[in-house]
């Protein structure tokens, strides 16, 4: 792993990122902080909120379980992707888990660079390969029951 | 040889359990280890997509197991 980032040393990297799964509220004013610097020109953020409606059915809320030492580690190699792969400075990944009502948020993103091209592509990076890679299921509840998402062939 | 599984999501529902000590021959891969584990769970049939982590990361149906490994049965992620 550490052969590929021959460009920055270890410990610059590992000042470079900010990961949390909790089950406490997100803060986004925290991500920003983390990735503010006076060097960057631009700071990009994702935020995900949970919707009240899919596929036509009333959401009552969003119930997220975690593999937690395993997404930890999936999301540590997103940021390190991203610094690898995108001009940025500084990236936060932060995503919750429990049970959060509508309008909560399960996943802040949040990525600085000194142009905002950079931080643009590198958070939407971040949050499709999330989606892809980091064992994190939801688990919707409506009304009249509920469903694992993406769980049905 | 026994290993541990963990099972996650829609896979920990149907199994109604979150983890199992599991035996299997000496020197089993992933794949054999996904057919042994059909056959002791016929509900997972539906989700045999399911991905499986080695001791905390993805591994190919290639692996080969070795005793006391962690084996998580990953059904799709809905992070995010």
């Amino acid at each position: 792993m550490i052969s590929y980032f021959s460009t920055k040393s270890i410990s610059i990297l590992l000042s470079c990122f900010s990961i949390l799964i909790s089950n406490q509220k997100l803060d986004l004013q925290s991500c920003v902080n983390f990735v503010s610097d006076d060097a960057c020109g631009a700071i990009a953020t994702f935020i995900g909120t949970v919707r009240n409606n899919t596929q036509h059915k009333d959401v009552k809320l969003l119930d997220f379980s975690t593999y937690k030492p395993m997404a930890l580690k999936e999301i540590e190699k997103i940021a390190l992707l991203a610094l690898e792969k995108f001009d940025i400075y500084k990236i936060a990944i932060h995503h919750a888990e429990g049970a959060l009502q509508i309008g909560e948020l399960p996943v802040i993103i949040a990525v600085s660079s000194a142009h905002r091209k950079a931080s643009f592509e590198a958070c939407q990076f971040a949050i499709d390969t999330l989606k892809k890679t980091v064992p994190i299921w939801k688990k919707e509840h409506f009304t009249d029951g509920e469903v694992w998402v993406n769980a049905t062939p | 040889m026994n290993i541990k599984i963990l099972f996650f999501g829609i896979t920990r529902d149907l199994v109604a359990q979150s983890s199992i000590n599991f035996t299997i021959s000496p020197k089993s891969t992933v794949k054999e280890l996904k057919v042994a584990l059909l056959k002791t769970f016929p509900k997972l049939e539906k989700y045999a997509q399911f991905s499986i982590a080695v001791n905390e990361s993805y591994a190919l149906e290639t692996a080969i197991l070795k005793e006391n490994d962690v084996v998580a049965i990953i059904p799709p992620v809905s992070g995010g």
